[in-house]
């Protein structure tokens, strides 16, 4: 399957590739990686009189990573919330790793929210080390364990500061490893750079494209950013408000390799931009 | 190259102004960074000056005015009464309602964040007790106390139940809401990290609402020792209320005034204790109010 191929190809693809794609990539649970590891089928929501969903089909592999593209108001985080077990749909099934019932689903997953939601009484590590404090893991041993990603994602200078002496980008850095520490297989991202200013946004995308590439994980994404969905997902799923109902489906996995502004200004990044931008209209 | 030149706004017209300037930004920063006894000084000097010309004004109006002594003292009167009673009446007097107002504003400060925590965590508790909670606070607490000398006689029993009960309430209220006012979002964010209702409770409610919980405190620190001389005047035998009712018919009005003084400075104490601990216990509730 050639990636630069017709937009055809690109436009819903019809079939998943048996052997190529980040899926192939996980060797465990070959059983499991033919079944979709998160399977949302005709899920509908309203909120009083507003709809935010409408028979929303969304299914992703085992280690695939997709983002979920729409306008403001479009539901995308209604169905990020329900796919993580926090809401409940009014119609549909949601299937998460073979678990449907909310609690369940909740179990199953990592959130990251939009706002960093720091506590500003624990420094950076032990931030990012409360999902293991949670779990009943002693702090200090909480603490040796989330030290290594620190070190990794470049934050190890930053461990004892309070997050208020963190900027925007380094707090929603050690908000990333927090959701990486409640080793979840399935990472969901709700707009993690929304409330960044737009240098440091594209600084963070560079980074996050870095981190994911390194960490084998499901990936959901949720953004109005037309080029953060195709940096940072294989997949994106355009979604259109009033009520939210997917429109479109693009393959958005790169041939393009380097800068993050080589990337974007690459034939085939502008191309697929367009096909998105098009969807969203 | 000056460092003007690298000001933001561009260019430098008028180099006199520019000097001015960064004169102004560099006071502006040592005063940013002012440490101990100078930042206490701009912090306070203000209010301290304004307090010892009112003494002033205050000794100035009673001579000049030629009011006699037993209806208002000069603050001079005052100061003589304060270091010649000490001994014998009023440094007694003083430790027995201190010991009041500690011991009260401490039971009231456990019970009520003992009272908080509980009604927060227990919903229908909660709904059943906060009301009657708040409909407590219309019995006058003052009245209580002749009834409750008659229940529990002169000792100290008395006077601690009327600080806790006039305490207590503040520190509930302000509890409370810390408690309940936590953002959606942060519960949301912890459930997805395997939390438990305790483990948000103790890692976020509970921190986050430290900083309501102080300013319930302070105000209750303000009303401990009212608490205290309302016991005490309903029926006692030693404190600061018991040696102004004993000071009232004598006349003895500079000793009055003295006690008042007294009770003033363990208010402001207490007060200040309360402030000292939040700042080592709950640092971050001052950066939060900045952002």
């Amino acid at each position: 399957m050639s990636l630069t191929g017709p937009d055809e190809q690109r436009v819903r693809r019809p079939a998943r590739p048996a052997t190529t794609g980040p899926s192939a990539l996980a060797p465990s649970g070959a059983a499991d990686s033919e079944a979709p590891q998160i399977s949302v089928r005709g899920v509908s929501k309203r909120f009083g009189a507003v709809v935010a969903l409408r028979g929303v089909d969304v299914s992703i592999d085992r280690h695939e990573k997709v983002a979920i593209l729409g306008p403001s108001g479009c539901g995308k985080s209604t169905l990020l919330q329900i796919v993580a077990g926090l809401l409940d749909a009014d119609v549909g099934t949601v299937s998460v790793a073979g678990a449907t019932a909310a609690k369940d689903r909740l179990a199953c997953c990592a959130l990251m929210p939009q706002r960093d939601l720091l506590l500003p009484w624990r420094s950076a590590l032990d931030n990012a080390s409360i999902a293991l404090e949670n779990r009943g893991v002693k702090r200090r041993d909480a603490r040796e364990r989330t030290r290594p990603l620190f070190q990794r994602f470049g934050l190890a200078k930053f461990e004892q500061l309070r997050p208020p002496q963190l900027s925007g980008g380094m707090r929603q850095r050690v908000s990333f490893v927090r959701t990486l520490m409640a080793e979840k297989d399935i990472l969901l991202l709700d707009e993690p750079f929304g409330a960044l200013d737009s240098i440091t946004r594209a600084e963070m995308q560079e980074w996050l494209r870095g981190a994911m590439r390194d960490v084998p994980k499901t990936v959901l994404l949720v953004t109005h950013d037309v080029e953060e969905a195709l940096l940072l997902a294989d997949r994106v799923v355009v979604l259109c408000a009033h009520p939210g109902r997917v429109v479109r489906e693009l393959d958005s996995r790169l041939e393009e390799v380097g800068s993050r502004r080589e990337i974007v200004t690459s034939p085939e990044f502008v191309k697929l931009r367009e096909l998105a931008l098009e969807a969203l209209e | 190259m000056s460092a003007t030149d690298l000001h933001p706004l561009g260019a430098a017209p008028d180099s006199g102004q520019d000097d001015a300037e960064q004169l102004a930004f560099d006071n502006f920063q040592a005063g940013r960074r002012k440490s101990g006894p100078r930042r206490l000084a701009s912090n306070y000097g203000a209010a301290a000056g304004l307090f010892a010309l009112s003494i002033v004004a205050w000794q100035v109006f009673v001579t000049v005015g030629g009011l006699p002594e037993y209806l208002l003292p000069v603050p001079s009167e005052v100061a003589s009464s304060l270091v010649d009673d000490w001994g014998n009446i009023l440094g007694p007097a003083t430790l027995a309602t201190l010991r009041e107002v500690l011991l009260g504003f401490l039971i009231a400060t456990t019970l009520g964040i003992g009272i908080a925590c509980v009604l927060h965590l227990f919903g229908p508790l909660r709904r059943a007790v906060y009301p009657l909670l708040i409909a407590s606070q219309t019995i006058p607490v003052i009245v209580l106390a002749p009834i409750l000398v008659v229940l529990f006689g002169f000792g100290i029993l008395p006077k601690l139940i009327i600080v806790t009960l006039i305490c207590f309430f503040p520190i509930v209220v302000n509890g409370l809401d810390g408690l309940s006012s936590v953002d959606d979002d942060y519960i949301r964010m912890m459930r997805t990290l395997d939390a438990g209702r305790w483990a948000i409770f103790r890692r976020v409610e509970f921190p986050a609402a430290l900083p309501l919980i102080f300013s319930g405190m302070r105000v209750a620190a303000t009303f401990a020792s009212i608490g205290a001389v309302f016991g005490e005047w309903a029926g006692s035998n030693a404190g600061l209320g018991y040696v102004m009712l004993e000071a009232e018919p004598n006349l003895l009005t500079a000793r009055m005034f003295s006690a008042i003084i007294i009770l003033t400075v363990i208010s402001t104490l207490l007060f200040g204790i309360v402030s000292l601990s939040q700042r080592l216990i709950a640092p971050w509730s001052r950066q939060e109010k900045a952002r």
